[in-house]
């Protein structure tokens, strides 16, 4: 059975490691600046609802940014053991966005975080409201050098090819490369909109728990509000960001939209079971010159078909699929938030039914998310750098026995992990509005306290 | 050494800065893996007492592993991909073991306290795990990846006295950072564990000059003799150090007397600098030894240039609020609270 592909093996255990990953900094990024908002609201108005909401979503910004490292550390290792011919090829451009990600971002935040979670009575409150500031800016900041990098794999620039490995020639045109504005921008929003309904779903779960604290009540405006405010952003953002794409990385494109010919107003297809294998598609269901009128901004606007990309464009079914399931996420929050503003406004008391439909939406950020990095990173398929590098050229060297007998490991750790994030988040909730039980740290604290 | 010239220099400033790195978090990451292997041996409110000794600092020490690797990453990638392919199964059994503890880490406190004993049996676990595959990378990666039996068995050797030397640092931490019962219980671990890290230091000493030609060679040449001379000398007078001050230190501690307290720590890091040292002297230039050093594996001129000049403007400011840090958790652990 060890006779698979190793470079399907490798490329199946990074993109498990680095989804997993992905799940935590979508929630820490966001959730450091909520945990400032919270803070700073607490300084001006001194109402204890922000600090017990401060409280309460610190423990989830704990939990999740341990997850965020180890995973994290994870990716590191396996930057180079699963793609040397990365390294080797690119090395000279990715080396510096990795090391200054380390050296700016990931030291700031990790030690300013000690101090942000356990030094809230050792340092004054200015002290700690700035560390609190830094985390956030710091998860940020981590972001961008790591988006940099990987918006430069799929729209390079600034360097040159010598003797087969890429050389710097342009600093500014690397780290600002065409698609890297619109992949930052709307990756921040994602990482907004997944706060959003996380904060909500689990405020909404408290308030159908009968616990209806002001700061429960608090919490569920601020995240209500913030989804209302974020998702229109989102829909402008991907869509500047897919017309980017189409001037840069057409195939995958043609590939989002299922279009195999070059058509003259292209349909917008709701449903279609794209067949690599015959190059067509089953079963559509389309609105007529949508896509082209999208795309293009005329309804006989021409848009450019898979055909004409025939051997280098990447997998349809997938690519298709998930960016379905990304806009469609997008729509549903879209349709759920405003409603709940809008019973927010008009209803003395919050509705059951939109509580519930809330509650099933605490984790819709992840899915959205996960998809959206999908139709990217699949989309840029058969090349690893765009244009550059292809996936095949770049693999390990490492035996598959031995890849696919780590890979069964994490993917036993992450799923357990996975599982016990999100039991632990809900059991929090539950807890949360209940004086807390003595647990040997209480006893502890008081002892000390009295000692 | 025309290799220093013309900007060779370059490879040897980033082997200094990866060096720094990986001692930092031997010495950083050590103390705190070493709480969580003596993790076992506490009762439960102890366990509490120790995890928050550690608590504020075992991210940002975690990070200097990841400074570490990546270095080797982006200033010698030849070398990068050798070393970790060979080192496989070890590196992913560390991330397993870190990934377990590092989680375990907040699980404990906020999973439903029937979970706790599980998740306090995972940061044992996880902790005991990380610093035996360290120690394994550690073997393996002196013999030059040999393979066979002997290399394996010497490998599994370092294994074990990693975590005696984690679990050494991790006690003597403790002496500083704790009170009352646990920091006379930290005392004895820091007996057994002294014991056990000399032993171990001890029989690698003598076994690694056999298992590579080229560190009998550097070991045993005629100036060198002399100039390691002091290493194993020096070592000595620090155990012995620590060994009276272990002595001297459980009545002085009753009597609530925390004089002297940080020698057993301090000494401990000493003896980790001068096995660095010893170590780093007998494998340069070599990265992987006998195969490739480090002017073969180093990457471009000007993209090293780039990050060498960043390296220089930041890390001052890393050591700045790293001290920051210390200095606000100064003084004895108290309770973990997030307010
Ligand atoms: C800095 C680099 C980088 C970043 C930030 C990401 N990726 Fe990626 N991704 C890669 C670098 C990369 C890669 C090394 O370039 C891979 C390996 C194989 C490939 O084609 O690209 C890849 C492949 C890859 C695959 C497999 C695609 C295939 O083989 O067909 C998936 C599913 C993901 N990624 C998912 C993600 C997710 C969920 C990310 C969210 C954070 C993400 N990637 C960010
Ligand atoms: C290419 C793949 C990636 C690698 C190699 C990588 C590496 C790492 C490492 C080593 C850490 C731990 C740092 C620490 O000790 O604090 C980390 C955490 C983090 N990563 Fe990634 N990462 C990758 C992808 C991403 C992406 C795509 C994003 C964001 C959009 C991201 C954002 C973050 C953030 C914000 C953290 C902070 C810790 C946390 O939030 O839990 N990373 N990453
Ligand atoms: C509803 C309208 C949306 C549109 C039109 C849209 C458009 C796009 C497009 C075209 C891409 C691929 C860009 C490329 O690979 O070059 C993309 C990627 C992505 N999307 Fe969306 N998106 C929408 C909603 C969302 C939502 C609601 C989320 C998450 C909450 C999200 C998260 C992401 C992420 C994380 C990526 C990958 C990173 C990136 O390339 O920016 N998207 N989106």
């Amino acid at each position: 059975m060890f006779d698979l592909d190793p470079i399907m093996l490798a490329r199946a255990q990074f993109g498990a490691n680095i989804t997993f990953h992905i799940l935590f900094p979508t929630i820490t990024i966001a959730l450091g600046w909520l945990l400032l908002f919270f803070k700073l609201r607490y300084n001006y108005t001194h109402d204890e609802k922000w600090m017990d909401a401060y409280k309460f979503w610190v423990k989830i910004f704990a939990l999740t940014f341990a997850l965020g490292v180890v995973s994290g550390i994870t990716m590191s290792f396996q930057f180079g053991t699963n793609w040397p011919g990365f390294m080797a090829t690119v090395g000279n451009i990715a080396g510096p966005l990795l090391a200054y990600e380390v050296l700016t971002a990931f030291f700031l935040e990790a030690t300013f975080l000690g101090i942000m979670l356990f030094g809230q009575q050792r340092v004054s409150n200015r002290a700690h409201t700035l560390a609190t500031l830094i985390v956030a800016a710091g998860t940020t900041l981590s972001a961008f050098w790591i988006i940099v990098l990987n918006s430069w794999m799929h729209t390079p620039a600034g360097f040159e090819m010598i003797n087969g490995q890429a050389h710097a020639t342009d600093w500014l045109a690397i780290i600002f490369n065409p698609s890297f504005p619109y992949r930052f921008t709307h990756m921040l929003l994602a990482s907004g909109l997944t706060v959003a309904f996380l904060v909500s779903g689990i405020s909404a779960y408290r308030w159908l728990r009968n616990d209806r604290s002001a700061s429960v009540m608090a919490t569920l405006k601020t995240g209500v509000y913030l989804a209302a405010a974020l998702i229109p952003l989102q829909i402008f953002a991907g869509d500047m960001h897919g017309l980017n794409t189409l001037k840069h990385q057409p195939a995958k494109v043609a590939a989002m939209e299922g279009l195999w010919e070059t058509t003259k107003g292209a349909p917008l297809l709701l449903f279609a079971w794209p067949d690599g294998e015959k190059r067509m598609n089953h079963a559509e269901l389309s609105v007529p010159n949508m896509a082209s009128l999208i795309l293009t901004h005329k309804l006989d606007g021409e848009v450019k078909g898979l055909n004409e990309f025939k051997g280098a464009h990447p997998p349809v079914l997938q690519v298709f699929w998930a960016f379905r399931v990304m806009v469609g996420t997008g729509m549903a929050m879209l349709l759920v938030s405003w409603l709940c503003v809008y019973s927010l406004k008009r209803k003395p008391t919050f509705i059951k039914p939109l509580a519930y439909t809330l509650v099933a939406m605490t984790f819709s950020g992840w899915v959205a998310t996960v998809a959206g990095w999908y139709v990217t990173e699949i989309g840029r398929q058969p090349y690893l750098v765009y244009g550059v590098l292809k996936t095949a050229n770049a693999a390990s060297a490492v035996p598959s026995a031995l890849i696919a007998t780590t890979f069964a490991m994490y993917i036993a750790l992450y799923l357990a992990l996975i599982v016990a994030y999100v039991s632990v988040v809900f059991h929090l909730a539950r807890s949360a509005g209940k004086p807390i039980p003595a647990t040997p740290v209480t006893v502890l604290n008081s002892l000390l306290e009295t000692a | 050494m025309d290799n220093l010239a013309n900007g060779g220099w370059l490879p040897v400033a980033f082997l200094a800065l990866m060096g720094i790195a990986m001692l930092a978090y031997v010495v950083l990451d050590g103390y705190d893996l070493g709480v969580g292997i003596l993790l076992r041996r506490a009762d439960d409110a102890q366990k509490d007492q120790m995890i928050s000794s550690i608590g504020p600092f075992w991210d940002a020490n975690e990070t200097w592993l990841v400074l570490g690797v990546g270095i080797l990453l982006t200033a010698f990638p030849l070398a990068h991909g050798m070393i970790l392919t060979a080192l496989y199964l070890p590196v992913a059994l560390m991330l397993l073991g870190l990934s377990l503890r590092g989680v375990a880490f907040e699980f404990r406190t906020k999973a439903p306290p029937a979970r706790k004993v599980m998740w306090n049996w995972v940061f044992y676990g996880g902790s005991l795990l990380a610093s035996f595959s360290q120690g394994l990378m550690l073997g393996l990666y002196v013999t030059g990846f040999a393979g066979g039996a002997a290399h394996w068995a010497f490998a599994i050797l370092t294994g074990a006295c990693l975590c005696a030397g984690y679990a050494l640092l991790g006690a003597t931490w403790l002496i500083i950072k704790t009170e009352g019962a646990v920091q006379l219980k930290a005392v004895m671990w820091a007996r057994g564990s002294l014991l056990l890290t000399g032993g171990g230091i001890a029989a690698i000493s003598i076994v690694t000059p056999s298992l590579s030609e080229q560190i009998f060679n550097k070991w045993f040449a005629l100036p060198n003799l002399f100039l390691l001379a002091p290493i194993p000398i020096a070592t000595f007078i620090l155990f012995l150090t620590i060994y009276r001050s272990l002595q001297r230190l459980p009545t002085r501690l009753a009597a609530g007397n925390e004089y002297g307290a940080w020698v057993p720590f301090a000494a401990t890091v000493g003896i980790f600098c001068l096995a660095f040292y010893g170590l780093a002297y007998s494998l340069f230039p070599w990265l992987v030894v006998d195969k490739i050093t480090i002017w073969q594996a180093a990457s471009a001129k000007e993209s090293l240039m780039i990050i060498f000049v960043g390296a220089m403007v930041v890390l001052p400011a890393i050591i700045g609020y790293t001290a920051f840090a210390y200095r606000v958790f100064w003084g004895k652990a108290r309770a973990l609270t997030y307010y």
